[in-house]
């Protein structure tokens, strides 16, 4: 498969004066390799910089958390490059950047597994335009026509005279080379550099405490802040004491910032400890009726409420239902959870009378920017976002929340860079949490133990409600159906059932619900697998065998890898399988969980297989990296995922009472990486959805118990 | 004005005797590499080394550190090189978001210093550090990979 692809000619000026102009950083920011400046080196394009040494610098849009996403880009523009990938480097151009140019790095959110898999095709086309202008440099100098040159790892050879040249020798002639008007991309097949399982590129300093992330920065002249928002969501602030706190050692300043209170002093330690002394009360408003148990009942009248929205429709449900041999129901539930970045929320701000600059880990670095712009008072021209790499995003750093904080509290101090600090404590209790939902579920079986029709209520929260209401679709939020979609590239459900009905019935308690990593897929695949297995014991069937019976083939060929790679139905005496699929991000994801239940309803995982046909394989060790990593997030949740909310306020403050799996838990994890090349599916997510179904489909496996309600430690595991 | 040693080298500090070591490190003195997780002895994102033993340095007052020498990541290479954890760490391609690994390879040190041959049981036991990134697999295989070294 070779594309055409037609460039738009403004999207390669050179322009290295845009690059140095109007956003100087102020301050020197020790950023290390990630931001190093090369505005003092013309680009080739917006993508490729050369520098005379043959450095080559990639630039970066998108935000690296830890998910890969920036060696893998790197990786796809390097292979269209033709450049020598051990001389290469990455920077982030700044969103303001962007901005002035014309959107020349498009979108910088980075979520959804969407790093790759929507920016493929123009930051190859980045790279191949480079290596053609680099090769025509050459041939210019050297007076021959191009098409007698050829690139390879950033030498380029003059076929006839054997002539050869390195980039870093012809990058300023190519600056000022013509861009094309199309380029060639290479067939997958022939990557060098893509599709490899190659290193990270951003490793080293991970591993000296030199890598410095937004938490680290310290700018002359830096002030710490931290900050109390109101306990519950919705709530005012009512008042607080500054004069009981303000002199206290290091504080500088005691300000509010809208219905939060924040102190500003040297070193986050004075200013964490005064925030803790100051006294301060919140009118905690309607939310402040709510607890945990209302919500529960309020979801539990969405299950068979009249009005719900449709997600996918076949056949009339409702009536092959009824009129089934057997039918089969089962309610299932999941909780709130926390993202729990391990590096805390942070932003670091700087405001004077006519600019506004912040640095900081964002997940959109063009999202932080309105949010810099509209708290700062200035024009969006006048604002920039240095991004910082992140201490894990999870879809929490989406939100810009702490970066209007810092703005705000920077406002109040002109000229004085301030860098807000989040205590675990308040990010624990002030987030967008994972929505909270119940599912009812029922199906009808003919004789043959055929599905003949099946119903899935969700009740429970929207996301789009809670943080973009304007995505709504007619009120419906059509994000809660992934997994479940009739059809499409993003998510489709998994099974032909001839009578389907699936629908949504929205209730949004005060709590904020927010993307969390895998989103909606994670409980819409607890709720699909583990019912599909119920049905499968209705059906006196074999999961396995009942779900090839009626699953669409490509979801199928990678449940069956699994399946076989894991020797399903041959687990080790007191070791038992549970299966789980499903499609989410463009990809098709399946697991097999093996684990075992002692007498005491200990619960251990002892290894899971992993498949993953997420269409191109960009690099297959951090795949697997991010799929081993999908199970450390998704069993952390199922086993001790559960936020709880008393009189509106959140009641896990920190670890201690919010636990996670750590190393001993953690069972093997296997992979298999079978790409079938002709898409591009997400991967960061997509695996996390199905760890929960198939540690539960292995527990009833085990135990004959059928949890159905998250996490599995509030459940008692032994025996029935 | 309190002095204490870090990687051999003495720092003198005005901060308050009862701030813990970690923000003494990362405010006062600059070393960043010690990093804040949860402030609260769960997490191992502060481990450091006192007299070559992992502690975590949330809970560690600064007045209670004494003449006892603190290694902190910054101070794991010598004259510029790696140690066999960090290499081994490198070798299997650890780090994700690397938030946590500083403590990680702190604690990982301390353990192959007393166990210079673990088994996955004294890795799970000595290993209580917490990961988001879940990086787990590769922390155990780096390791056993150190130990052979
Ligand atoms: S910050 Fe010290 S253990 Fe978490
Ligand atoms: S690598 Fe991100 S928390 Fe461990």
């Amino acid at each position: 498969m070779t594309t055409q692809t037609a460039l738009n000619r403004r999207t390669f000026l050179a322009s290295a004066a845009a690059v140095s102009g109007g956003f100087s950083l102020g301050f020197g920011v020790p950023f290390g390799g990630a931001a190093a400046q090369t505005a003092d080196v013309p680009e080739v394009n917006a993508w490729v910089v050369v520098k005379a040494d043959d450095t080559v610098v990639i630039r970066i849009a998108r935000s690296e958390m830890g998910q890969g996403t920036l060696t893998g880009l790197a990786q796809l523009v390097a292979e269209e490059l033709e450049c020598d990938w051990s001389k290469v480097t990455t920077e982030y151009p700044t969103p303001g950047q962007n901005l002035a140019r014309g959107r020349v790095w498009k979108n910088y959110s980075t979520g959804g597994s969407r790093g790759i898999r929507e920016s493929h095709d123009y930051v190859r086309q980045g790279g191949a335009a480079a290596r053609e202008m680099l090769v025509q440099a050459a041939a210019k100098e050297w007076n021959v026509p191009a098409a007698e040159c050829s690139a390879a790892n950033s030498v380029i050879t003059h076929k006839g005279s054997g002539k050869t040249t390195t980039y870093g020798k012809v990058a300023a002639a190519a600056a000022k080379i013509e861009p094309p008007k199309e380029v060639k991309l290479k067939d997958p097949k022939d990557w060098k550099i893509a599709g490899k399982g190659l290193k990270r590129l951003d490793t080293k300093d991970k591993l000296t405490g030199a890598q410095i992330y937004g938490i680290d920065l310290k700018l002359p002249g830096m002030l710490v802040a931290t900050i109390r928002d109101t306990p519950v969501n919705g709530g005012k602030l009512k008042s607080f004491d500054a004069a009981k706190v303000e002199k206290m050692p290091g504080v500088k300043k005691v300000v509010q910032v809208e219905n939060a209170v924040a102190v500003v002093a040297n070193t986050f330690w004075q200013a964490r400890t005064a925030i803790n002394a100051l006294p301060a009360e919140w009118d905690a408003g309607a939310g402040g009726k709510v607890s945990s148990d209302d919500i529960t009942a309020m979801l539990a009248e969405g299950l068979t409420a009249e009005n719900a929205f449709i997600g996918n429709r076949a056949g009339d449900a409702k009536s092959a239902i009824a009129g089934a041999v057997k039918k089969v129901e089962a309610t299932y539930s999941y909780p709130y959870q926390h993202h729990v970045t391990m590096e805390p929320m942070n932003c670091t701000a700087l405001w004077t009378a006519d600019k506004c600059e912040i640095w900081g880990p964002t997940q959109n670095g063009e999202a932080a920017l309105a949010a810099a712009a509209e708290a700062s008072g200035h024009p969006v021209a006048k604002c920039d976002v240095h991004k910082t790499l992140l201490g894990g995003g999870f879809g929490r750093r989406g939100r810009s929340d702490y970066v209007r904080q810092a703005v705000l509290i920077a406002k109040q101090m002109p000229g004085t860079p301030i860098k807000l600090v989040w205590s675990r404590e308040e990010d624990m209790t002030h987030c967008a949490y994972h929505p909270v939902t119940q599912c009812k579920l029922t199906a009808g079986l003919d004789a043959s133990g055929k599905v003949v029709g099946m119903h899935m209520r969700i009740s429970g929260q929207s996301i789009l409600a809670s943080l973009n209401p304007q995505g709504l679709q007619n009120g419906m939020d059509p994000v809660t159906f992934q997994g479940l979609n009739p059809g499409g590239a993003e998510g489709q459900f998994g099974y032909e059932i001839p009578n389907l009905l699936i629908d949504h019935a929205m209730r949004n308690p005060h709590v904020l619900a927010g993307f969390w990593r895998g989103v909606n897929l994670n409980h819409n695949a607890i709720y699909v697998e583990c019912f599909i297995d119920e049905m499968a014991k209705a059906a006196g069937q074999d999961p396995l065998e009942f779900r090839l019976k009626m699953g669409k083939e490509r979801h199928m060929a990678v449940l069956k890898a699994v399946a076989e790679k894991a020797g399903y139905g041959k687990a080790p005496a007191g070791h038992f399988h549970g299966l789980a699929q499903i499609m989410g991000f463009g990809s098709y994801v399946a697991a097999c969980a093996e684990v075992s239940v002692s007498d005491q309803g200990q619960l251990k995982i002892h290894k899971i297989v992993a498949g993953t046909n997420c269409g191109h394989a960009v690099n297959p060790a951090q795949i697997e990296r991010q799929i081993a990593g999908s199970f450390v997030y998704g069993l952390t949740a199922a086993l001790y995922g559960e936020v709880t909310v008393k009189d509106g306020a959140i009641e896990q403050t920190n670890f201690d009472t919010y636990n996670m799996m750590r190393i001993d838990e953690m069972p093997k994890v296997e992979c298999v990486i079978m790409p079938t090349n002709d898409f591009w599916g997400g991967v960061g997510e997509p695996t996390i959805a199905v760890a929960a179904p198939a540690v539960l489909n292995a527990i009833f496996a085990a135990t004959g118990k059928r949890v159905r309600s998250l996490p599995v430690m509030n459940h008692d595991l032994r025996k029935a | 004005m309190v002095a204490i040693t870090i990687n051999g080298k003495v720092y003198n500090t005005n901060a308050d005797p009862r701030t813990p070591l970690l923000w003494v490190l990362r405010d006062d003195l600059g070393l960043t590499g010690t990093k804040y997780g949860c402030g609260v002895a769960q997490c191992g994102a502060c481990t450091v080394h006192i007299d070559g033993v992992a502690n975590r340095s949330c809970q560690v007052p600064l007045n209670s550190v004494g003449r006892r020498k603190v290694t902190t990541i910054e101070g794991l290479a010598e004259n510029g090189k790696m140690n066999k954890v960090q290499e081994a760490w490198l070798a299997q391609d650890v780090p994700q978001c690397g938030y946590c690994q500083s403590g990680m390879i702190m604690a990982a040190t301390a353990l192959l210093k007393t166990t210079p041959k673990p088994t996955d049981e004294d890795i799970d036991a000595a290993m209580t550090n917490i990961c988001r990134c879940g990086t787990y697999q590769q922390i155990r295989a780096a390791i056993h990979e150190a130990a052979k070294g």
